[in-house]
């Protein structure tokens, strides 16, 4: 998969999304690292120009209850309904809901296992082939976790 | 929607369909733009050098100009794949301050895996897709580590090639011949010691080059943004000679070669037999390139 990895929003650690976005590239996929302290205009845009197939999201500040919707429904509004979106970084339980009806389809909080990730991208994938939705756009409510 | 309507679309500005078009180039399809089109030229520049002498920060920077010009720009900017994985890890955006900043700028990351015909054809027909679908400056990001950057040939009017204050990688480039390619010698990182001097024993290595133009030497620091006009003026007004030109068919010949040879269907049933030794390499090309 072409998946964008990119950090929205004010805070400024990237070492999870690093270490995410190698992996991923270790799992054999093709991963563009947006870096720190993109608008959801400007995730959008990238994932646009770059065709990508999966947008991973990590935010630490707070302030994902704002940043998400807002990027799932600029996806959304610009003919991108198809990509797939997956959250990591400091999600409380009590937000997971509200993330899960944005659009998102995965969220991996502190502790995850990369190879957890690259087993959801595994099973998206093989969604896709077989038709079924997994985009951002898409009603179906299949997630991960 | 088919690829017609797609270049329509892209044509007259969309720029999701324009990326979907470029995703299937990347995939070696082929893409039969219009004859009787008005010819849009644009420029295209590819920028060499080894990794971290700051290509990225440099593109950043010129991005910046040609924008503050009024004038659209598209970026390809290439990164290996890991060998092991088949993966990649595309970073060139996050040093391109000005990338994600609006209408007049498209970049694109490209990994060098993926192409069943070869980087270099799949270029070819990105480039001439994204002038066709008016895009003015085209940027081309290569790292050169090697002898394959001489590939950027093929694509590119003008090739700048980076380098660093005291690296000593520059004699590698005089290895690989991209030195005598090169219309500019940019010396990066300006503001670090060791810049003057580095600029001055490439010039000298240089005037030893019998008959034929020299490239310039430029100081820059990409990151303080200094001597960014003085590169763009050279860069608008240095001509490339007459040779190079020749060198870019000759390339662009043998890129279409590879490609053809990558994608022929007997191409698997060939290696095999040159495995178990039933052909000679000579039959193997005769029988491929039938």
């Amino acid at each position: 998969m072409k998946i964008v990895m990119a950090k929205p929003g004010l805070d400024g650690h990237d070492r999870g999304a690093k270490v995410i976005a190698r992996s991923l590239r270790d799992g054999g996929h093709e991963v563009v690292y947006t870096g720190l302290r993109r608008t959801p205009e400007e995730i959008s845009r990238i994932v646009m120009d770059e065709d990508a197939n999966a947008l991973g999201l990590s935010t630490l500040s707070g302030a994902h209850d704002v940043l998400v919707p807002r990027i799932c429904e600029l996806l959304r509004e610009t003919g991108m309904g198809n990509v797939m979106v997956f959250l990591g970084g400091i999600i409380p339980d009590r937000d997971h809901e509200n993330m899960f009806s944005s659009g998102v389809r995965a969220i991996f909080g502190p502790g995850s296992r990369t190879d957890e990730i690259l087993s959801f991208l595994d099973e998206a994938n093989s969604r896709v082939e077989s038709g079924a939705p997994i985009g951002v756009g898409d009603e179906d409510g299949w997630r991960w976790n | 929607m088919n690829q017609d309507s797609l270049l329509k679309s892209a044509a007259n500005g969309n720029r999701r369909d324009l990326s979907r078009l470029l995703t299937h180039l990347e995939k070696g399809m082929k893409l039969n733009l219009p004859e009787d089109s008005p010819s849009r030229k644009s420029s295209v520049m590819g920028i060499t050098g080894p990794p971290g002498v700051g290509k990225s920060s440099l593109i950043g920077r010129i991005i910046s100009y040609w924008k503050s010009r009024n004038q659209n720009v598209a970026v390809l900017a290439i990164d290996p794949s890991s060998p092991r994985s088949g993966g990649a890890l595309l970073g060139d955006r996050v040093r391109m301050e000005s990338a994600d900043s609006g209408e007049l700028v498209y970049v694109r990351s490209l990994s060098t895996g993926g192409q069943p015909g070869g980087m270099s054809s799949s270029l070819i027909s990105m480039i001439e897709l994204l002038s066709y679908c008016g895009w003015e400056k085209i940027l081309i990001e290569t790292v050169g580590s090697g002898q394959s950057e001489i590939k950027i040939v093929a694509f590119a009017d003008k090739i700048i090639l980076v380098d660093g204050p005291d690296r000593g990688d520059i004699i590698q480039a005089e290895k690989a011949g991209i030195i005598e390619l090169a219309d500019i010698i940019v010396i990066n990182k300006s503001d670090l010691p060791g810049a003057i001097k580095a600029a001055e024993s490439i010039r000298s290595s240089l005037s030893f080059a019998d008959g034929k133009t020299s490239p310039e030497v430029v100081l820059v620091s990409a990151q303080r943004n200094e001597g960014i006009d003085e590169l763009m003026d050279l860069v608008e007004n240095c001509d490339s000679p007459d040779w190079r030109e020749r060198i870019k068919i000759q390339e662009r010949l043998i890129s279409l070669w590879d490609s053809r040879l990558l994608s022929s269907p007997d191409l698997n049933r060939v290696i095999s037999e040159l495995q178990t030794g039933s052909i000679s390499l000579d039959d193997a090309l005769d029988d491929l390139a039938r």
